[in-house]
């Protein structure tokens, strides 16, 4: 197909749709949940699920790829003999609807039920009969979350030091799991027994093998209600308040044998490393497409209010004459459509099966620049109109934040970019 | 759908300019930047892949079809080889991609074939204007009909192989319109100045000033015929231009300085194995593919007429010409005091990448 920037139609359907919940379901309540942080926007959850239940919107587990996840309102892309004759498009679907519920409020779009960072790891790491296993549970009769535990205390950005520890029980056959994961967004949904949740999971990393370094980084499906699986605390955050994030203590916490996601012996090799990176490129350009979806929220309040105030913004003239304001607005519009398409193209190549590890990270990249500059100008531009709580821009300012921060900071995916473009090894560039 | 895959004849095109831009362009770079000169064997060579050529259907004497698209893909390829060297090859589109565009049936029918059968030939336009706050869409130079006839007064800058061309597609302020009109060799009233430009980059390149006084250009020459013709599309094509060969010339930056980083030894490693490096180019990267991206999806929007192609070309040449100035300020500060000697290109990109933002009305797509 030659080069097109068309969005398909049963995406923009699908956005269509979105942006009714984005705006009632979740705008509505933005402030509140801002500032009641623990509380959970069980209306929203329920609503969430009954409406993926029914057409697959929202779901964070792309199905077995090449069929998207079937986020198609009645009558588009029905038939099966019509969507083979489509190109695959499931993950650019999820991408513009992470975008359009993080417009809508991306701190409760972080617990839409459906699986999350937890199912990506599984659909990233996991073996068909894994996927098939742990993923069926979102379709069921209760909304149901799942979590990814992958940073702790003393490792952060350097995620192969992690000290969560795995030994095979020989004689159960079953992995005895000790240490504490931090951070773990939507880690208390899907670990605690809430009456409103069905039985969640936790992807944790651990290492079943120390020496081994890398290659002795394994995934392993925990889940809720695993004894010796403890939520410890739940964080008192910035921004994205709606977001529970937990840390999680695992105590002698056994897990089957063939909840290990992949394979299981260690090699030379680094699979199990790999297994996380290859998460990562997958996940990546959703998470920029949550922080595009703050940043638009933000932008377009500026322009409300801009026109609101009989303030235009004047296209096409040389810079030379634009107001500091005009020139700011142009600059965001074309940091937020470039970024976005930068998006779009990292799950794009996704979608048809091209490695994207450089696409994936320099999205991520741009969009956690382009989130947190445009909601700090917005604040600036906006006055006390943007500082005060009366109005949502200082929240997303506070929002935007994490994207630069969460599913490698804006400096591990600068390493990835470079070590891509230089073909350098993780050795060779630190 | 989208898509980022160019067509296979496109990518045949760009393979075919990337030779060019690598195996000549590049290589006479230098000198023609030093001697201020670009042989005509080298721009004739470029204007034999034709890429105007094949932007004009075969009724007026090409053997294609416009697309943006494809403009920018070729054009940034071009450039990635040499600006200067690219906007002497591409002149003639200045003349005629406009005609194409905005001219009359007659207009198209007598002008096209003339620029584009047989080898390169001097057929240029005038857009720019000697002021600081210049802007197409309200220009100092004027028109005003009297009779029959449209008379020009003003002063263009910047006008690429003036001084020998055949026609000059000038354009003035007509009652607050921008407009084009068809002035021939050595018209009556019309002055081209003695001496070429004198600018920060682009010496190969020979720029020169018009005066224009009381030149009287019959009306069947403003462009479009009696009832002339919408200025912006032809905006939107040369603000495509600008941000396409912004982005091949920053893309030659980057990729020059990323090797010579990964050469480049300083305590005791590569300094591409430094972070303040590596991220510089990792930055690098990532801005210019914004940049790329966002010039594809306009110059896709005025091929498939979009509403807001006009308003999305605007917003990608502002854009790339941001990005290029980062991205050639880093690659010279990446090759240290080597990127400040005039043996290694990286200046001299980064004297062009300041340009962008001026440049607006010396290449179309
Ligand atoms: C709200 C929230 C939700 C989260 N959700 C999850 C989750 O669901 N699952 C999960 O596993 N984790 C989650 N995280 C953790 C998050 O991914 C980490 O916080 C992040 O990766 C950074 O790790 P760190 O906080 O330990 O910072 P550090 O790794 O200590 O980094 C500190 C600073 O050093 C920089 N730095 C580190 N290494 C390098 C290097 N090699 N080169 C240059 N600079 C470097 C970093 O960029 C950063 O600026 C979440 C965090 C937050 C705040």
């Amino acid at each position: 197909m030659p080069i097109e920037f068309e969005a398909p139609k049963p995406i923009v359907q699908t956005q269509f749709v979105l942006k009714t919940v984005a705006v009632e379901m979740m705008r509505a309540h933005s402030r509140y949940f801002d500032e009641h942080e623990h509380e959970s926007p069980w209306d929203y959850i329920e609503f969430m699920h009954t409406a993926m239940k029914a057409t697959g919107v929202g779901s964070l587990a792309p199905k077995e790829k090449p069929s998207p996840p079937s986020p198609l309102p009645e009558g588009e892309g029905g038939g099966d003999e019509k969507k083979e004759k489509r190109p695959p498009i499931a993950y650019q679907a999820l991408a513009a609807q992470i975008e359009m519920l993080a417009w809508g409020d991306v701190g409760m779009y972080l617990v839409t039920p459906g699986g999350g960072l937890g199912a990506a790891a599984v659909q990233a790491a996991g073996t068909p009969e894994q996927k098939a296993k742990f993923l069926a549970r979102f379709g069921g009769e209760k909304p149901t979350l799942a979590a990814m535990g992958m940073t702790e205390a003393g490792a952060g950005s350097d995620t192969a030091s992690i000290r969560m520890r795995a030994v095979l029980d020989e004689n159960t056959r079953e992995w005895i799991l000790n240490g504490e994961k931090i951070f773990v967004t939507a880690g208390d949904k899907a670990l605690t027994e809430y009456e409103q949740l069905g039985r969640g999971f936790i992807v944790v990393w651990a290492s079943i093998d120390p020496a081994a370094g890398r290659a002795g980084m394994r995934a392993f499906v925990v889940e809720a209600g695993t004894p010796g699986v403890r939520v410890t605390k739940l964080e008192h955050k910035m921004g994205i308040r709606a977001s529970d994030t937990a840390a999680i203590s695992l105590v002698d916490a056994r897990v089957p044998y063939d909840n290990i996601l992949g394979s299981p012996t260690v090699e030379k090799t680094t699979t199990g490393f790999k297994g996380a990176m290859a998460t990562f490129d997958a996940t990546r350009p959703l998470v920029a497409a949550s922080g595009l979806g703050v940043a638009r929220a933000a932008l377009e309040f500026l322009k409300e209010k801009l026109a609101e105030n009989g303030v235009q913004i004047r296209y096409g003239l040389p810079r030379q004459k634009l107001t500091s304001i005009e020139r700011d607005v142009i600059e965001m519009d074309i940091m937020l459509r470039s970024a976005w398409l930068m998006v779009i193209k990292a799950v794009w190549m996704a979608d048809n099966k091209k490695p994207n590890a450089l696409e994936s990270s320099m999205s991520k990249v741009k969009a956690g620049d382009v989130g947190t500059k445009i909601t700090q100008k917005v604040v600036e531009i906006l006055g006390p109109l943007g500082y005060s709580r009366e109005f949502l821009a200082e929240k997303w300012f506070r929002d935007a934040k994490i994207t630069d921060i969460y599913e490698g900071t804006g400096q591990i995916n600068r390493l990835v970019v470079a070590r891509q473009i230089l073909g350098y090894s993780g050795k060779e560039l630190r | 759908m989208y898509s980022f895959e160019p067509t296979e004849e496109q990518q045949m095109l760009v393979e075919a300019v990337g030779k060019y831009a690598g195996n000549d362009l590049r290589t006479a770079a230098r000198d023609a930047e030093e001697g201020g000169e670009l042989s005509k064997k080298l721009i004739s060579k470029g204007w034999e892949i034709g890429l105007l050529q094949a932007s004009i259907p075969e009724a007026y004497g090409g053997f294609g079809e416009r697309s943006a698209v494809t403009g920018v893909l070729a054009v940034e390829e071009m450039a990635f080889g040499d600006l200067a060297g690219t906007l002497a090859v591409m002149t003639p589109s200045l003349f005629a991609t406009p005609v194409l565009l905005a001219g009359s049936e007659e207009q198209k029918q007598t002008l096209l074939p003339k620029v584009i059968e047989g080898d390169w030939s001097p057929y240029t336009a005038a857009l720019i204007e000697y002021a600081f706050d210049f802007d197409p869409l309200s220009l100092k130079t004027t028109a005003t009909l009297k009779g029959e006839e449209y008379v020009l007064n003003g002063e263009k800058a910047f006008v690429p192989f003036a001084n020998d061309a055949e026609a000059i597609l000038v354009y003035a302020n007509l009652d607050g319109q921008t407009q084009g009109f068809i002035v021939e060799k050595g018209a009556a009233g019309l002055t081209i100045g003695d001496e070429r430009e004198k600018l920060m980059s682009l010496n190969a390149l020979p720029l020169y000033r018009l005066k224009l006084d009381n030149v009287k250009i019959p009306a069947a020459n403003r462009l479009g015929g009696a009832s002339g013709h919408d200025f912006e599309p032809i905006l939107a094509a040369l603000r495509l231009a600008t941000a396409a060969t912004a982005v091949g010339v920053a893309n030659a930056a980057f990729e020059y300085s990323l090797n010579y980083a990964k050469e480049r030894e300083a305590f005791g490693v590569k300094i591409a194995q430094k972070q303040a490096i590596a991220f510089m180019l990792a930055e690098m990267r990532t801005e210019i593919e914004a940049s790329r991206l966002l010039t594809w999806e306009a110059a896709w929007k005025l091929d498939t007429g979009k509403e807001d192609a006009f308003t999305d070309a605007y917003l990608a040449a502002t854009g790339a010409a941001d990005m290029a100035i980062m991205v050639t300020d880093r690659a010279v500060q990446i090759l240290g005091g080597h990127g400040y000697i005039r043996e290694h290109p990286v200046e001299m990109w980064m004297r062009n990448g300041r340009g962008f933002a001026t440049f607006t009305g010396l290449a179309i797509v």
